[in-house]
């Protein structure tokens, strides 16, 4: 059925669907760096951080106020200036949010790292509401918005289809991140450390680890990730508010959760789903359900995966179940 | 001075065991009764009757809420599925949403030819929370089988999702099933009509009585009263302690031959049963169900005021539940206004309502992870070690059974 609405649609208008299915790839990578901080704690604490999309939020808001502020990019500044306010703005977001995601975890989950399993998740709930009211507090409930920094025309195109600058951008900002994310988990003494957390944490410690660092540095991570996500999803929507951050959050989690909770190649492919999903869904014109219904249908995906496949796509079906 | 305390004391201690125990009670519902009356002459801080209602209602499903997440330790994100199941069916049941049709039964105030299906209230709220029940179940199946947060999380999306249905859902191919963000509204008046209003001077309605607030005051108690008596008789049967078992540990009350599908979706039916409830009679206090409404947020502040009173605790959960309702309808704009008039500079506090309440999520987490009032086993627990003998001998002594929490 899905399939052949694809086909019918893509008959129809090539043009049209391929267009919509870079937006899709473009929506999909930001959503991959959000749903890799997902994973990657998941992976670690068994924990689901309802406020990671909160920190991305937060990422997203200061980057725009330093390219608004200290920088004063606008659409007319030269190129240079906005390639290093950029540079500049990627790395400042990036390290505010590491720093906010180990504080979360230092002042709200570590002490009840031996709880039950309940407290930790109520504790998330009540940490991304804290932080969106810090965003309200600072930044206000209106948008945050920056000018078009990076030109919507196109880079090249193939076959009528346009690759347009913003969304290359976003896609070529984020390839390397995930590269270097793989590498450092699969092949640095910190990543195997983090490997060996996240199988066991006491067998971890007697070994020699220090797991409450190899934590934080995981959460130190995580939120980079959603720093970085932050600052692309400014370049590419232009807007932000405080509260977008909760629901961004939970499409990047149904991501993450698509691929295979835990696992970091499954959570950049669920995202890639989601993001052709949501793109198809709202800029498709036959017989798509709109935007209006894009939550209903991630939300019910979420379900339906739990339900029938909660290992995901990518994840191990483990003997005490998903 | 001392004399006469240790008189009054001793005193105390020769009345019957039956008064010594419901001497405490009976005060505090007598107070709750008589509140609209002796209302007037409080201080400006106490909550205006109007807002007394929706705090009751609150209470109602904070104690649905609690019968999910404190007794049976299922993580529900989604309650407000429930509170919009029920005040849609208080919705379509006695409004003109329907205009196709026109069916009237023992409903009061209109006129028999008003279009729309229009049924006497009272049946309304019982049809209202048996639909909810349903639904309740009909989440439940396909979901309980899941392991803790991953419930949460399909909880959350239900949450997520039966709201956008409502919010969309003005063109089912044509068909109008919830007027889309207008809402429904009006819904007709709850009442007792006219010829039980000529006999027994019962109101006829509640909607265009002078004593409007008061008429609803009233009714909500009896609501709360009511699902009170469902917790704590709930709790106490066979049932309830499956619940607590349950949430204790899973694998050891699945081995004691405790169902666990059944057992959890029971739990599910009950805590939607009174969220469709407080939800159909919050509806139609109000006079229409609203999509506004409906948000993830509700679920997260009806979670929190089970968390800030104490998860499986009723007393605290009813103490938390007025706390929390009532700071967010009158205690925190009355807060920001003393903050403003002292610090000398405007300070909008019911603007950070939601930082407020995740605040006292993290820090009761944190700190008092049992609650204000910590449900009595709980409490054992918390203080002595799961594994500890106080558990064991308590048990042993029927206090597991007829604990206070």
């Amino acid at each position: 059925m899905l399939a052949l609405w694809l086909l019918i649609n893509l008959v129809k208008d090539p043009t049209e669907f391929f267009s919509v299915a870079v937006i899709g790839l473009t929506n999909g990578s930001v959503y991959a760096l959000i749903a890799l901080g997902y994973t990657l704690v998941y992976g670690i604490l068994q924990l689901i951080n309802f406020a990671h999309g909160d920190v991305f939020s937060l990422g997203g808001l200061l980057s725009a106020t330093v390219i608004l502020d200290a920088f004063d990019l606008t659409a007319a500044s030269s190129a240079v200036a906005i390639v290093i306010g950029v540079a500049v703005s990627l790395l400042i977001a990036v390290a505010f949010s590491s720093a906010l995601n180990t504080t979360v975890e230092l002042v709200g989950y570590r002490r009840l790292r031996n709880a039950p399993r309940l407290a930790p998740l109520i504790t998330a709930v009540g940490m991304s509401f804290i932080l969106q009211n810090v965003g309200l507090y600072f930044w206000g409930p209106n948008y945050t918005s920056t000018d078009n920094l990076i030109p919507n025309s196109a880079a090249f195109s193939i076959g009528g289809v346009d690759f347009q600058w913003d969304n290359l951008v976003v896609i070529l900002l984020t390839m390397p991140l995930l590269l270097a994310l793989t590498w450092l988990v699969t092949s640095t003494r910190q990543g195997k450390a983090m490997r060996a957390t996240s199988q066991d944490p006491e067998a971890a410690a007697m070994m020699g680890i220090n797991v409450n660092r190899t934590i934080s540095f995981t959460f130190a991570l995580a939120g980079g990730l959603a720093g970085a996500a932050g600052l692309l999803y400014v370049l590419q929507f232009t807007t932000i508010r405080f509260d977008q951050g909760f629901q961004l959050g939970l499409i990047a989690f149904t991501a993450a959760v698509l691929g295979g909770i835990g696992n970091l190649a499954g959570a950049v492919l669920g995202a890639v789903i989601i993001g052709l999903i949501e793109a198809f869904n709202e800029g498709l014109e036959w017989h798509a359900a709109g935007s209006d219904w894009t939550r209903s249908i991630v939300f019910g995906l979420l379900i339906a995966i739990l339900v029938f496949r909660p290992e995901g796509l990518l994840g191990e079906r483990t003997p005490e179940g998903a | 001075m001392s004399t006469a305390r240790a008189t009054f004391t001793e005193r105390w201690r020769q009345l019957p065991d039956v008064v010594q125990r419901l001497a405490l009670p009976a005060l505090v519902l007598l107070l709750a009764i008589l509140y609209p009356w002796y209302f007037g002459g409080l201080p400006g801080a106490f909550p205006a009757v109007e807002t007394a209602v929706i705090m009751l209602i609150f209470t109602v499903m904070a104690l649905g809420l609690n019968v999910v997440v404190g007794y049976a330790g299922l993580l529900d994100l989604g309650y407000v599925a429930f509170y919009a199941a029920g005040a849609y069916v208080a919705a379509w049941l006695a409004s003109v949403q329907f205009e196709q049709v026109t069916f009237h039964l023992g409903s009061i105030g209109i006129v028999d030819t008003l279009p729309g299906i229009h049924i006497s209230i009272w049946i309304v709220l019982v049809a209202a929370a048996l639909f909810t029940t349903i639904v309740g179940v009909l989440i439940g199946l396909p979901t309980l089988r899941l392991r803790g947060d991953y419930l949460a999380i399909v909880t959350l999306g239900f949450g997520e999702i039966v709201p956008q249905v409502v919010r969309n859902g003005d063109d089912f191919g044509g068909f109008d099933l919830t007027h889309g963000t207008f809402g429904i509204s009006p819904i007709d008046s709850i009442g007792f009509g006219n010829t039980l209003n000529d006999t027994l001077g019962l109101p006829a309605s509640y909607q265009t009585s002078t004593n409007r607030a008061e008429l609803f005051y009233l009714t909500a108690l009896a609501l709360l009263l009511f699902t009170v008596f469902c917790s704590v008789r709930l709790r106490d049967s066979r049932l309830g302690r499956a619940w607590i078992a349950i949430r204790e540990d899973e694998t050891a009350a699945a081995a004691m031959g405790v169902p666990l599908m059944r057992t959890k979706t029971w739990s599910y039916a009950t805590g939607a049963f009174f969220g469709g409830l407080a939800g159909a009679f919050y509806a139609v206090f109000k006079s229409g169900a609203f999509p506004s409404d409906f948000f993830f947020n509700f679920s997260i502040f009806i979670l929190c005021m089970v968390i800030l009173g104490g998860m499986g605790s009723v007393w605290g959960v009813i103490v938390g539940g007025l706390v929390l309702s009532y700071l967010d309808r009158e205690g925190l704009a009355k807060v920001g206004s003393f903050a403003s008039d002292v610090l000398n500079r405007p300070i909008d506090v019911p603007k950070y309502a939601f930082g407020v309440y995740g605040a006292i999520i993290v820090a009761m987490m944190l700190f008092r992870p049992a609650g204000m009032i910590p449900e009595k086993r709980h409490r054992l627990e918390i203080d002595e070690g799961v594994e500890s003998a106080a558990v064991a001998s308590a048990e042993q002594g029927g206090d597991g059974r007829r604990g206070d929490g």
